[in-house]
């Protein structure tokens, strides 16, 4: 009985039955095999979170966010910036750097980019944790102040895909949400 | 039989008191017994808190009702995920660590007074922390991630309690002590015990990582430190939140054990391997916290990936051996009870009328296949990407510590009841209907919930319609359905948690009295109590079609699951 003491004083020395060890022997490989599929990824998969990460000061990104966005917002055709839904629509060069700035309650700016073009985006928020959530494609991120994240994405679809927040970040949290525009 | 000894074997103070259990035939002492009360009334009592906060919070999820305003939401939330996840279970935890030593090995508690002083330290801190969170300036979440400030009371109160906590689990070593000095019984401890022993050993890991991270945000709270680094702060809370899962998984298998061999006598299958597979849990989880860092900046893969597979994944094996190896116990015990028809004759005719075995046997199925392999999904380096803190999560840890720890809690307390305080259980008709209420409810929002996180519903979220966002967007109709369905199986696991509380606290205050000759328990125990069935242990072969068949259902579930995840993954843009 489990609640007992072993029966049998020398219970390390009994044999282990074969279906124990066979189940043993599966768990393991198992295991092993998982192990090293995670690491075959890196190899043959696309999609490998990259862990390039620079410390940065929050104040300092939201200047370079800002540089970023002056320099590639788009103009309509009498000259005034586009937005979408109030926020400053940006289209970045292909292949560039992309800004996405997280703060109290918004992922600013909006992005325009174009499909099958990679970018590399640097993520960092102005204050609190945010949550970079892009929908529905379900791609999701941490972002913390004073870290940048850079990492490459390459959009495969076109359309307007979401970012909503999905790290508490107060009581707007559920107001906090962004855009990215995929054209062809 | 029922007779008080006043202080019969070694130790003879002035106020050992040992009574011996007409069930069971075992000595129980009078302080142990008062120690294991006090910890099981607050669990409960800290349980009926939480599991309302958590109806509310459902109930506020259910886009179509929309409970509470947002303020109360993020502030009941913060509420819940403490009084479950801290309180209930830690208290419950106490009592089982004094149960498997003091009562298991017929000892006597040591240091009772220190014991009652680990109590008014927990109580102390439960209370202030409630006050903390209900007076509304400490809405972090019961992660308080920075730099996102609560008020210091509510950094205090956890560390008062985590303190308290700590002094209980050095009680517990006590005892081991003062069993082995007094003789109190003969060999190795009980593998109940072991498992003990092993969630013991986890939580003082688990509580020294409270007290690293805790104790600086306090400190900063108070303005004496300028910041504290976000990223470090997660990694080392984690140190304490995902290995006090470890104690949880320690602690309900252990239960498992014990309830099978109380209720159709079980014995395990062989000693060697279970005891070595709950010590792969103290060997395997010192990083467990990683796999909550798998969509952090500034970690790197190789480090990633190998503390997240524990090295392997050798703690996941562990919690697979024991997979195979309790059901294996109740299939084999079944089968020298006479039920040995077919594949499952063992399993159909068994006990499912015993709130203690119905809701084990629930609480073995649904952590292994709902918690469990969801729990490796979200820790694959990769994967993680596709539910990181979306509401999937919850989804995944309401398999492991709802469907899993407190199921097996709430069926261990219909044993607890009558041994301990001496109390049948009321109104055992609901009694029985009890673990499948809350089992199916608890299944239920848990599967919902992974549903509804795999269409990209964020958690800690009020409203997933957006409307105040300045940028609408739409989740996909299966979303808000999920999200409703969700709402429903939380009334009815609130109906079947309510139902447990108010069970138990009748059964304790009115229950039929069982301290009288002749009584007898409403869901016997096993015949003889403590006899084993006979032997298997040692034998050189028994036959477990029954347990092969649900193994190898689990093993191909577990594979296919997998894969279809990495096939999601796959769709993705391109990252790197
Ligand atoms: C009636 C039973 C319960 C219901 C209906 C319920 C429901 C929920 C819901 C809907 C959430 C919110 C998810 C979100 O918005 O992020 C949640 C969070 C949570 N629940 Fe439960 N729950 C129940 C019992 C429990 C129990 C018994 C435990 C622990 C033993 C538990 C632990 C947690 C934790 C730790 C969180 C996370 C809180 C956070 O994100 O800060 N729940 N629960
Ligand atoms: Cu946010
Ligand atoms: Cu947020």
């Amino acid at each position: 009985m489990s609640i007992n003491p072993p029966s049998n004083r020398l219970w390390w020395k009994e044999p282990i039955h074969g279906i124990e060890l066979a189940w043993i022997i599966i768990a393991f490989l198992w295991g092993v095999f998982m192990f090293f599929f995670m690491i075959a990824w890196h190899f043959i998969g696309d999609q490998n979170l990259s862990t390039e990460t620079y410390r940065v000061n929050p104040d300092k990104f939201v200047e370079q966010v800002e540089e970023f966005a002056n320099e590639y917002q788009v103009l309509d055709a009498s000259g005034a910036p586009m937005d979408i839904a109030g926020t400053l629509l940006v289209r970045p060069p292909v292949g560039g750097d992309v800004y996405i700035l997280g703060r109290l309650w918004e992922w600013w700016p909006a992005l325009e980019l174009k499909k099958d073009q990679s970018y590399r985006f640097h993520l960092s928020s102005a204050d609190w944790q945010h949550g970079f959530s892009l929908q529905p494609v379900n791609i999701n991120i941490s972002v913390h102040p004073g870290y940048e994240h850079i990492l490459t994405l390459t959009p495969t679809q076109t359309g307007d895909f979401g970012i909503v927040c999905n790290e508490f970040c107060g009581i707007g949290h559920h107001t906090m949400t962004g855009i990215i525009r995929v054209v062809e | 039989m029922t007779t008080i000894d006043h202080g019969t074997v070694g130790y003879t103070g002035p106020q050992v008191r040992y009574r011996t259990c007409p069930f069971t035939g075992r000595r129980i002492e009078r302080s142990a017994e008062l120690l294991i009360r006090a910890n099981a009334v607050a669990a409960v009592v800290f349980l009926a808190v939480g599991g309302f906060f958590g109806l509310m919070v459902a109930l506020t999820r259910w886009p179509a009702v929309q409970l509470l305003p947002a303020e109360w939401f993020y502030l009941v939330l913060t509420g819940h995920g403490a009084n479950v996840l801290l309180f209930w279970i830690i208290f419950f935890e106490i009592a089982v660590l004094y149960f498997a030593s003091a009562v298991i090995l017929g000892s006597r508690l040591a240091t009772p007074r220190f014991a009652w002083l680990a109590f008014v330290l927990m109580i102390a801190g439960a209370v202030m922390a409630n006050y903390a969170v209900l007076k509304g300036d400490s809405t972090v979440m019961f992660t308080s991630y920075p730099p996102m400030m609560a008020e210091h009371w509510f950094y205090l109160s956890l560390i008062v309690f985590a303190v308290g906590a700590l002094i209980g689990v050095f009680v517990f070593f006590g005892t081991l002590v003062v069993a082995k000095d007094e003789q109190t019984y003969d060999g190795s401890v009980p593998l109940v015990t072991f498992g003990a022993i092993t969630a013991a050993i986890i939580a003082v890991f688990t509580l020294a990582a409270g007290a690293i991270i805790l104790i600086p945000t306090w400190l900063w709270s108070l303005g004496f430190i300028s910041s504290i680094d976000t990223l470090m702060y997660k990694l080392v809370w984690w140190g304490m939140g995902h290995s006090s899962q470890q104690i949880n998984v320690a602690a309900h298998i252990s239960i498992w054990y014990a309830i099978a061999a109380m209720v159709v006598g079980a014995k395990p299958l062989s000693e060697k391997v279970s005891r070595f597979a709950f010590l792969m849990y103290i060997l395997f989880l010192q990083l467990a916290s990683a796999h909550h860092m798998l969509a952090e900046p500034g970690m790197s893969s190789s480090w990633k990936i190998i503390n997240t597979s524990y090295m392997m994944y050798l703690a996941v094996m562990a919690s697979m051996i024991h997979g195979l190896t309790v059901p294996g116990a109740i299939e084999a015990a079944q089968r020298r009870n006479g039920f040995t028809r077919g594949m499952f004759e063992w399993l159909t005719k068994a006990p499912w009328g015993n709130p203690a075995f119905s809701g084990m046997f629930m609480s073995l199925v649904m952590f292994g296949f709902i918690g469990g392999i969801t729990g490796v999904i979200l820790g694959t380096e990769q994967l993680n990407v596709l539910m990181h803190n979306t509401i999937y999560v919850p989804g995944h840890f309401h398999g492991t510590v709802v469907a899993g720890t407190t199921l097996a809690f709430m069926a261990m307390t219909y044993i607890v009841v009558p041994l301990i305080f001496q109390r049948d259980i009321i109104w055992p008709k609901l009694a029985k209907l009890q673990p499948y209420l809350f089992g199916i409810g608890a299944g239920g929002i848990s599967l919902f919930m992974m549903g509804a996180g795999t269409l990209g519903v964020p958690r800690r979220h009020w409203d997933i319609s957006l409307t105040d966002a300045a940028i609408p967007y739409e989740f996909a109709p299966g979303a808000y359905l999920m999200m409703g369905l969700n709402g429903m199986a939380a009334i009815l696991a609130a109906t079947g948690g309510l139902l447990f509380v108010v069970l138990i606290v009748a059964s304790v205050l009115a229950g039929p009295k069982l301290d009288g000759p002749g009584a007898k328990l409403a869901f016997p125990l096993h015949d003889g109590g403590a006899q084993a069935v006979s032997e298997y242990g040692s034998e050189p072969h028994f036959k477990l079609p029954g347990t092969i068949m649900l193994v190898s259902i689990f093993f191909f579930t577990f594979v296919l699951y997998y894969f279809v995840n990495w096939k999601y993954l796959s769709d993705l843009w391109l990252f790197n």
